[in-house]
């Protein structure tokens, strides 16, 4: 029987930490963000955490962004076959891409990549004392280490998106006219007559949500961890699985401001 | 002695939970002078250090760097003075992201201005790294190294060479010789004695070495059950007359302290 329950405790211990943790999160972005309007900004910092995020996550977000137009493409195609409407694969593809699979599934990719990596860098510092020692240099650990990768995730990942937007489209297109037997012509026609700026520019919002909710929780994990090793290694699990979660809660209400009328 | 002290504590308190770690410390350390601070592990040296540093703020008490509460000035001003003082951490605490040459520039740019204010260039940081290098004992060309590849003894020496970068009048040493062999400790210590009169520092360092004690310390004091049970001159450690002092420094199992479980 405890086995069984197991799941449903460890579900509560999850939202009771989340719950804990909302407000030394909300007081944590609210400080890293106040350091970006306030001199100085360590640029290298950006631009290393740029680069890091927005080029080389690339990789894994372009082949993950491909895959996912291709595979809807035919599911739309062998779902849609009985109700003779395959003309709307396109618009399908378009819409789906651009509207969810582009931002939520480079989110989830950068969180486990990027997310990752930033909590085990900081945590690492903060449990072998080199936080401390910036701030004995006279540099302020939440402005050195957190504001400019609080912004470089914000900017990175509407990057990241548009990116993964065009191939995954792409994708689609590939499977539907090489395998599926559509014009490609009709093909484009139909996806951009059935995308709107709107689709797109929603995208891109939640992406640099995602973005900003990676580095955050990737900052905060990392920056709060105790305990030597095992600490860091928790915070990065912590990391990953908030920025997670998080990215698809934010994902719905995003959605719902902008689509549930 | 005259005048105000360079570091006056009065009164400092700290406990974390129920563990009372601090328990009214009273300190005063002049200028110019070297303090030993020893005391059995877990006694609260580093917590001490960190408070003075602002890295863990005190229960209550006062802390005064030239006359100036650290506790009760705004955070501008507590940021100014904290910024006097250089710091090694027990196990360096270099920025592994970097090569040494920069660690020890992010010591110097951190620190030094030129005329105008402005921090020194990369280039010139990174060029100045060297002298300061060979400073502790050290060839220039260890500055292309990153910290991981560098031994823990070199690893001391890279982070005392980044405290003392920025020229600080104040500086503080967090067990800078444990975990040495005998004579890389001598070097160490014989380092630090260097560098206080060099710069003309007042110091305070946190040993458990009795030899690295007498050699770096003017002054001494013995931190147990959060207070300050013994102040003296660091040449009378061996001989101080005080059971407790006595028993630590000879390292005898039997005597007034006796091992305890830690909570
Ligand atoms: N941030 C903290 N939170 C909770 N407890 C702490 C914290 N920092 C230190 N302590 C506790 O305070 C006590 C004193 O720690 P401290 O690091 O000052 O010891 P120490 O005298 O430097 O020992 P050592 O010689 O082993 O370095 C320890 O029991 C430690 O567990
Ligand atoms: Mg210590």
């Amino acid at each position: 029987m405890n086995f069984l329950l197991d799941p449903v405790a460890a579900l509560g211990r999850a939202t009771l930490a989340l719950v804990r943790h909302a407000g030394a999160l909300t007081l944590f972005a609210l400080l890293g963000l106040s350091h970006l309007v306030r001199p100085p900004f360590y640029w290298r910092v950006f631009v290393a955490s740029l680069i890091d995020i927005a080029y080389y996550s690339l990789p894994v977000v372009a082949l993950t962004a491909v895959f996912s137009g291709g595979v809807i493409a035919l599911q739309s195609y062998t779902g849609f076959a009985q109700y003779h409407v395959q003309s709307a694969i396109a618009g399908i593809v378009v819409l789906a891409v651009v509207r969810e699979l582009g931002p939520v599934l480079a989110g989830l990719m950068v969180a486990g990549r990027v997310g990752a990596a930033m909590s085990a860098e900081i945590g690492t510092m903060r449990v072998t004392d080199q936080i401390d020692a910036l701030y004995t240099l006279s540099t302020d650990p939440m402005k050195y280490l957190v504001a400019p990768r609080l912004l470089a995730g914000t900017m990175a990942l509407p990057f990241l998106v548009a990116i993964a937007d065009i191939l995954g489209v792409l994708g689609g297109f590939a499977v539907s006219t090489t395998k599926l037997g559509f014009e490609p012509g009709a093909y484009i026609i139909a996806t951009f007559n059935a995308v709107k700026p709107l689709d797109v520019t929603v995208g891109l919002v939640k992406a640099a949500v995602f973005g900003f909710l990676i580095a955050l929780l990737g900052c905060y994990h990392g920056y709060t961890s105790r305990g030597g090793a095992e600490g860091v290694g928790a915070a990065t699990t912590s990391a990953v699985v908030s920025a997670s979660i998080l990215l698809l809660a934010f994902d719905y209400l995003i959605t719902d401001l902008f689509f549930a009328q | 002695m005259s005048g105000t002290p360079k570091i006056r504590i009065r009164g400092l308190t700290k406990s974390f939970g129920e563990k009372k770690v601090l328990d009214g410390i009273d300190l005063d350390v002049e200028a110019g002078t070297s303090y030993v601070i020893i005391g059995g592990s877990g006694s609260g040296k580093s917590v001490l250090l960190r408070c003075i540093l602002g890295l863990i703020v005190p229960d209550e008490g006062s802390i005064e760097i030239d006359g100036e509460d650290l506790l009760t000035t705004t955070s501008a001003r507590r940021a100014a003075l904290v910024a006097r003082i250089g710091m090694l951490f027990q196990n360096g605490a270099l920025f592994d992201s970097m090569s040494v040459a920069d660690n020890i520039g992010f010591g110097l740019r951190a620190k030094l201005r030129d005329g105008a204010g402005h921090k020194l260039s990369r280039a010139e940081a990174r060029e100045r790294s060297g002298d300061i290098l060979k400073q502790v004992g050290l060839d220039p060309s260890v500055g292309l190294l990153s910290p991981s590849e560098l031994s823990g003894g070199m690893q001391k020496r890279v982070g005392l060479a980044r405290a003392i970068a920025g020229t600080p009048e104040i500086l503080f040493f967090d067990e800078p010789t444990t975990g040495l062999d005998p004579i890389m400790g001598a070097v160490i210590d014989g380092l630090i004695v260097d560098c206080v009169k060099r710069l003309g520092s007042t110091a305070i360092a946190i040993t458990h070495d009795m030899a690295s004690a007498r050699r770096i310390g003017d002054q001494a004091a013995m931190l147990y059950h959060g207070k300050l049970v013994w102040k003296g001159l660091a040449s009378n450690l061996m001989n101080s007359g005080d059971p407790m002092v006595d028993q630590f420094t000879h390292g005898r199992r039997e005597g007034p302290i006796k091992m305890e479980l830690r909570r």
